[in-house]
């Protein structure tokens, strides 16, 4: 995919090929490397040990994007996974029994331990539990995250979060890394954390001004997101966020619409909120639907996977641990459902969006389970057009384009005959 | 209620388990203003808890071919399992409505994102996620777990003002102590003698129990093994197999007796895990019930999916059980669309040929209709092993 690239997203390139390459080398090195995954992810905690992270997730995203998930998902089904479960598990170790060659055509490092953030996904356990049988050698630490069922942080749940960290999660970094544990270093990353985080907020609420400087959900996890969640905690990581911050004023200021792998939006014409992840195998192709028709995602929920800022959370250096904790009860799959209802609800009206998408992923129950709810209570509250698409993550069997058009066609007339009314009316 | 025959004690069973309206617990309810009922879903809840506040605690496993799926469809998207769908049709279509509450286990983000559904569409009603420690240290999990009972009570003792106090917890403790006693005997008799007690008619004693009240069920079940006693059924030169992956979504009951039918002896399965989930008997003169609870959980149970596997294997877990029970193979026989049952296949299935114990396996729906291929399959299975024997 060639999009016109700005400073920006030639800084994450660069980043993350470095992190590749520092993968690539670790039997020099001798740096340990921990598997995680995004939602719950305690990547200053795993820096503060100079460890590296590897996001099976990101692989197997990128395996979507590369075309290569189809054959590892096969590989992974003959293995004896159902075809009914979660499609990035089984990229993932397809992936793995093909050799574990990484996004950049290189053999990635095995894993010196499998740390399982068990947070708003049941899969993830599961997974993890898998992997620990395809990856004998590696340590393995489970952090079970309790589900914010009361719609709030309970105490306890807070209390048991931090008593597995300083039990289970830490001892096993030091036995691996070979090091002790040092609070100051990582306070000192959860403040660099803080002001990345900052400015990711600046960033996704920069999409308030008409027109939106930036795509929430495509642009959102094509080059918004995926450095924050890998490079948290570091000062590469506050420079990218600076530097994207400096080019989403730029648009702003000149009345930019977001970049697209056709060169910069012209005319934004409806403005959504997507609930559910993006179908990675199709990636582009699927974007091109949106913008050729004028459509930008002013917000979106896949985005906030990996943490919700939005409400004013930020690691804190300040008990760093409970921040932790915090920031892992605080992912968006680990909220109820009410309480993504009402988030949602929020944003729709915060960046006066015309209308609400779902995307529903074959292979998610996580996402997938209540969002026909989710979708009828918005409609019912807002009284807005809404619109349901169903696509897999990364199983090329289950895109469908032509009933993907369908419905979008069927829905951007709903759009369009809503702006014309309410034109009409106002 | 006493029954001279074992097919009118089966044909009670039966009438309880079709009956999606509950109205046994229904009629429990009418008898005292302070009794409530609680509705559960699988795998497993602490249910002296809810004995011990004066309220029924009801197990909802779907509803099978037994209900037309008019509504659920509309809550959930086709490439998710088929046991909500037919809980929101028991909802919708006021099967549900003398529940005082519901309870979910987390065991799975589908039950999870259900309660939030009821928590929508049952605003008045008392909705709980119930989570579970993955963790299991005494002070950490353990801990955690108390915490998180403490709060159920509490909140429970808000819907009727009855308050879960130490002697009649531990009275509640004792009398499911009792009921699992009495439970893990029929399974060793079914398992000893499964041209006895069918597979179906084992399945439907136990469902009782999670529809009747303890009370009622014990007697029930003792009057069971003296009618057991007197049956007098000839084997059949039929293979041993164990089930599992069906602790959730309930299989429909033509395909248990399908299994049956096609030469497999049911020895043991999981289809209602919970009824023997706590695998010692839990201390009845403590100060502290809720922490001899919390211990049952932490230190007693028993493997599932939908725990955390730790250092013991599940699938040397199960080896055991087919040692223990001398069955012959393992059924894998998972809801279609679920997660931890199918996640777990792999690992179980190469744990099953790591100790030379032969498997098969397929997936099906609650409302499933017709059993021709299972048929075969097992028919198939039953073959070979008797072959190779
Ligand atoms: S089920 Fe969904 S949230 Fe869970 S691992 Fe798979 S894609 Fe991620
Ligand atoms: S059948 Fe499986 S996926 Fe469905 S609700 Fe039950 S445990 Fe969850």
């Amino acid at each position: 995919m060639t999009i016109q690239k700005e400073n920006s997203m030639l800084q994450q390139k660069q980043m993350l090929a470095d992190h590749f390459i520092e993968l690539t080398q670790v039997q020099e090195t001798g740096k340990k490397v921990v598997y995680t995954f995004v939602p719950g992810n305690l990547t200053e905690l795993i820096y503060a040990f100079d460890m590296l992270p590897v996001y099976p997730e990101i692989n197997a995203l990128q395996s979507g994007m590369r075309k290569q998930s189809g054959d590892y998902i096969r590989e992974a089904e003959e293995y004896g996974f159902s075809e009914d479960v979660c499609s990035y598990v089984k990229c993932d170790v397809g992936m793995m029994l093909q050799g574990n060659i990484g996004p950049t055509g290189q053999k990635l490092p095995p894993p010196d331990l499998l740390l399982l953030s068990y947070t708003g996904c049941f899969v993830f356990m599961k997974w993890f539990e898998n992997l620990k049988y395809l990856y004998p050698d590696a340590e393995i630490a489970m952090l079970h995250i309790p589900y914010q069922e009361s719609g709030r942080i309970e105490p306890n749940a807070m209390q048991y979060i931090k008593d597995q960290l300083t039990t289970e999660v830490i001892p096993k970094f030091e036995r691996v890394s070979g090091k002790k544990f040092d609070p100051d270093k990582l306070a000192s990353k959860m403040m660099l954390s803080a002001q990345a985080e900052d400015l990711l907020v600046k960033v996704f609420d920069s999409a308030q001004n008409k027109p939106s400087p930036i795509d929430a959900y495509f642009g959102g996890v094509y080059y918004i997101g995926p450095i924050f969640t890998a490079f948290r905690g570091s000062q590469a990581c506050v420079d990218y966020y600076q530097e994207l911050h400096k080019e989403v004023e730029y648009r702003v200021a000149n009345g930019l619409g977001p970049i697209t792998p056709d060169g910069t939006l012209k005319e934004e014409k409806f403005r959504l909120v997507v609930e559910g992840p993006p179908n990675w195998t199709h990636f582009r192709n699927f974007w091109k639907i949106f913008y050729d028709m004028g459509a930008v995602f002013v917000a979106s929920s896949y985005t906030k996977v990996g943490g919700l800022y939005d409400e004013g959370f930020r690691h804190s250096p300040e008990d760093a641990l409970g921040s932790l904790a915090e920031y892992c009860l605080g992912c968006y799959t680990n909220r109820n459902l009410p309480q993504r209802v009402d988030m949602l609800d929020n944003w729709i009206t915060k960046y006066q969006a015309n209308g609400f998408l779902v995307n529903s992923i074959k292979s998610c129950n996580s996402f997938s389970a209540g969002q026909l709810v989710i979708m009828r209570e918005l409609e019912r509250r807002l009284e807005i057009p809404v619109g349901f698409i169903e696509t897999d993550l990364v199983d090329p069997r289950y895109y469908s384009f032509s009933n993907i058009k369908n419905r979008l066609d069927s829905f951007f007339q709903m759009l369009e005959q809503r702006t014309l009314y309410t034109g009409i009316t106002s | 209620m006493k029954f001279d025959n074992f097919s009118e004690a089966i044909q009670h069973a039966r009438t309880l388990f079709e009956d999606i309206s509950f109205s046994y617990a229904s009629n429990w309810k009418k008898q005292n203003s302070t009794r409530h009922i609680i509705g559960f879903l699988p795998i497993y809840i602490p249910r002296e808890i809810i004995h011990s506040a004066n309220m029924l605690p009801v197990g909802i496993f779907g509803a099978g071919d037994r209900i037309p799926v008019v509504h659920g469809d509309a809550y959930f998207q086709s490439y998710i399992c088929h046991l909500p769908r037919t809980v929101i049709e028991l909802a919708k279509s006021g099967h549900l409505n003398d529940f005082d509450g519901f309870i979910f286990p987390a065991i799975c983000d589908v039950i999870r994102n259900l309660s939030g559904i009821f928590m929508l569409d049952n605003k008045q009603k008392f909705i709980r996620y119930l989570d579970y420690p993955q963790n299991f240290e005494g002070n950490v999990g353990g801990k955690f777990y108390r915490q998180e009972l403490n709060r159920l009570s509490t909140d429970l003792e808000k819907l009727n003002g009855k308050k879960v106090i130490t002697n009649e917890l531990n009275h509640s403790i004792s009398i499911y102590n009792e009921q699992r006693r009495l439970l893990k005997l029929l399974g060793d008799f079914r398992s000893e003698f499964p041209h006895k007690l069918s597979a179906v008619d084992y399945y439907l004693i136990q469902r009782t129990a999670h529809t009747m009240c303890v009370e009622d069920f014990n007697p029930y079940l003792e009057n069971i093994f003296l009618l057991l006693d007197k049956l007098d059924v000839e084997p059949e030169d039929k293979i041993r197999v164990i089930i599992s992956g069906s602790f959730c979504e309930q299989p429909p009951i033509g395909l248990i007796k399908t299994i049956e039918n096609a030469g497999c002896y049911i020895v043991e399965d999981d289809l209602q895990l919970n009824l023997n989930w706590i695998t010692k008997e839990i201390p009845t003169d403590t100060d502290d019930p809720i922490g001899a609870l919390v211990d049952a959980y932490i230190n007693h149970s028993i493997f599932s999916s939908t725990v955390y596997e730790g250092d013991k294997p599940k699938g040397d877990q199960l080896a055991e059980q087919v040692k223990d029970r001398k069955a012959d193979g393992v059924v894998f026989c998972a809801p279609s669309f679920c997660d931890p049952a199918l996640l777990d296949r792999p690992q179980l299935e190469k744990a099953m040929d790591k100790h030379h114990i032969r498997h098969f396996s397929f997936q099906y729906h609650e409302n499933l209709g017709q059993f021709h291929v299972i048929k075969e399959q097992a028919g198939t299975f039953a073959d070979t092993i008797k072959l190779w024997e």
